[in-house]
């Protein structure tokens, strides 16, 4: 296996976060050892066994289609950091 | 000491109590004991406007069905126009705009909010130590945790600063705080609670729990929220339960699982000791008791925290910066989605999303998730074949009484390894009970569990009624 910290900056980059020097310092001896931990999965046998996915495991639950009032646009720019009258705000993606 | 709600509405009915004045008369409770840090957001104004309400209700005789009882509603439930943080700086500032089913349906019944209450921070953790807005204390006794992650929910039913509240459950979340504080926490069956406006952790375990001193409260509440929720797929296609009229029934000739000495091993001695002699009444009072086999324990907690890890870092991903939510000051050139979360999240969460991310990434997904959800059919089976055999489970919720603070920060495994006896029964969707039993030498509770299969959740809380008189007369 790679060492842990080298799959804690790839792990971190997918994930979208970034770690200071003491934040790695704490959670790179943590994420190998509970990494260590989950492993015990490996030791068994599940040959054959169908995976579940969800407990209820009826599909495609419907409904009619029924046109009917959804938020507003105020409703729903309400908790935007950054909104102005119809849009969120982002910064700049291209120069 | 806050009276029970069926005890106290006979007294609003005769005039003998008003809403008005319990509502005064909690908000100053709540004032005497803001130690215990239970709430995030107290809705002080609203409770005593909604009281006025319920005491007109009360006086034109025509209360509604909890009418004026007395709820907190755990952080991260959907509450229309109050905060919701979900104990996080991420949703700090978050007020939705439409409540969540439960609470919708709880306020149509004449239920008062008194106010918000303090969880581990997206429902991750097991102690309330890992809130943005500090520890909840155990209302029994300081020094120690009140459990997690419904620490808050659990504190104010235990501290008397409202008469029932609501929780989430993902691996135990309700049932290990009930253990902690001495209550009564349900979780229900999978499916069988909408779970419309609660935030995600992990949404195949999510459920929405209730936490209560008594079960006759505790089973007027389940009758009103639960039940299919056109806003939740994944709610159960069943009508409200009608576990109330079931509460004082007598049981004979029950058969009740029991786990072996080598489930108990990580048990303290004290709750060894009373779960035999809980099992010996059961047994004088002529009930049948089982042995249970136990199949791949070593292998739950890890399938446990590998799926609730894998949903979770897909469900947090909607924090971004962009629509809702935190967004701090960025400088030229910053990824805002970096900024955001590692800045808006705390550490427990982080760690979670890390390991939810790793176990479903390219190289490591059949190792690990497809494994997990592996064991979970064989998890879901097992419970299935138990319940050929008998009519509930009876075990342990915790392995101890509460510990205290800082005790097991070092060592997160050790934390998620006391989910042990609790996080079987999200994995398979069944619904369980926390009962109070007993004392530890310090005078700290713990409880035992009750188990049962898929949708039976009315004759579980008829069992627990019945089974919690025997084990404490």
């Amino acid at each position: 296996m790679e060492n842990t910290k080298e799959i804690i900056e790839h792990i971190s980059n997918l994930a979208h976060l970034e770690f200071d020097d003491e934040e790695l310092k704490a959670i790179t001896p943590q994420f190998s050892k509970i990494l260590d931990y989950i492993d015990e999965l490996s030791k068994i046998d599940l040959e054959g066994v169908e995976p579940m996915t969800h407990v209820l495991e009826d599909v495609n639950v419907m409904r009619d289609d029924i046109v009917k009032e959804s938020i507003t646009v105020k409703e729903a720019l309400k908790n935007a950091p950054k909104h102005n009258d119809i849009f969120f705000k982002v910064p700049k993606v291209f120069d | 000491m806050l009276k029970p709600y069926f005890e106290l509405r006979q007294q609003f009915e005769t005039g003998k109590e008003s809403v008005v004045d319990t509502i005064n008369e909690l908000l100053k409770e709540i004032d005497n004991k803001k130690d215990l840090n239970a709430f995030i957001t107290l809705t002080s104004e609203l409770a005593k406007k909604q009281a006025v309400i319920s005491q007109e209700n009360f006086d034109s005789g025509k209360p509604r069905t909890l009418e004026g009882m007395v709820l907190a509603i755990k952080d991260n439930i959907s509450t229309k126009d109050i905060r919701t943080t979900c104990a996080s700086k991420m949703l700090e500032n978050y007020i939705p705009i439409y409540n969540a089913t439960s609470v919708q349906k709880l306020v149509d019944a004449g239920a008062i909010i008194i106010g918000k209450t303090n969880m581990d921070e997206f429902a991750m953790g097991s102690s309330n130590e890992n809130s943005y807005f500090g520890n909840v204390l155990n209302p029994l006794n300081k020094e120690y945790v009140p459990g997690g992650s419904s620490g808050g929910s659990a504190a104010a039913v235990s501290a008397g600063l409202c008469h029932v509240s609501l929780g989430s459950e993902t691996g135990g979340s309700v049932r290990q705080p009930a253990s902690f504080t001495g209550i009564f926490g349900y979780k229900p069956s999978y499916g069988r609670i909408s779970r419309f406006g609660l935030v995600a952790f992990a949404s195949s375990l999510d459920q929405i729990g209730i936490f209560c001193n008594n079960l006759v409260d505790l089973s007027s509440v389940c009758d009103i929220i639960t039940g299919v929720d056109e806003n939740d797929s994944t709610s159960a296609n069943l009508g409200p339960t009608r576990s109330s009229s079931k509460i004082e029934n007598i049981y004979k000739n029950l058969r009740i699982g029991y786990v072996s000495d080598e489930v108990l091993n990580n048990c303290t001695d004290y709750v060894t000791k009373k779960y035999r002699s809980d099992l010996n009444k059961l047994k004088e009072e002529g009930h049948e008791l089982i042995e249970i086999p136990i199949h791949y324990s070593e292998a739950w907690i890890p399938t446990y925290y590998i799926i609730a890890t894998a949903e979770a870092s897909s469900n947090l991903a909607r924090f971004d910066g962009v629509r809702f939510g935190f967004r701090p000051e960025l400088n030229e050139g910053d990824n805002i989605y970096v900024k955001t979360r590692s800045n808006g999240f705390g550490m427990e969460v982080k760690r979670r999303i890390m390991l939810g991310t790793y176990v479903l990434s390219s190289g490591f997904y059949d190792a690990y998730y497809r494994k997990a959800q592996q064991v979970r059919r064989k998890i879901t089976d097992s419970y299935k074949s138990t319940f050929d055999k008998v009519d509930m489970v009876y075990m342990p919720t915790t392995p101890g009484s509460a510990f205290k603070f800082g005790s097991r920060n070092e060592n997160p495994i050790k934390m998620y390894k006391a989910d042990f006896y609790t996080a079987s029964a999200n994995l398979a969707g069944v619904p369980a009970i926390n009962i109070p039993s007993g004392l530890d030498d310090e005078g700290m509770p713990f409880g035992m569990q009750i188990q049962c299969n898929n949708f039976e959740d009315e004759k579980m809380i008829g069992y627990a009624n019945y089974i919690s008189k025997l084990i404490n007369s």
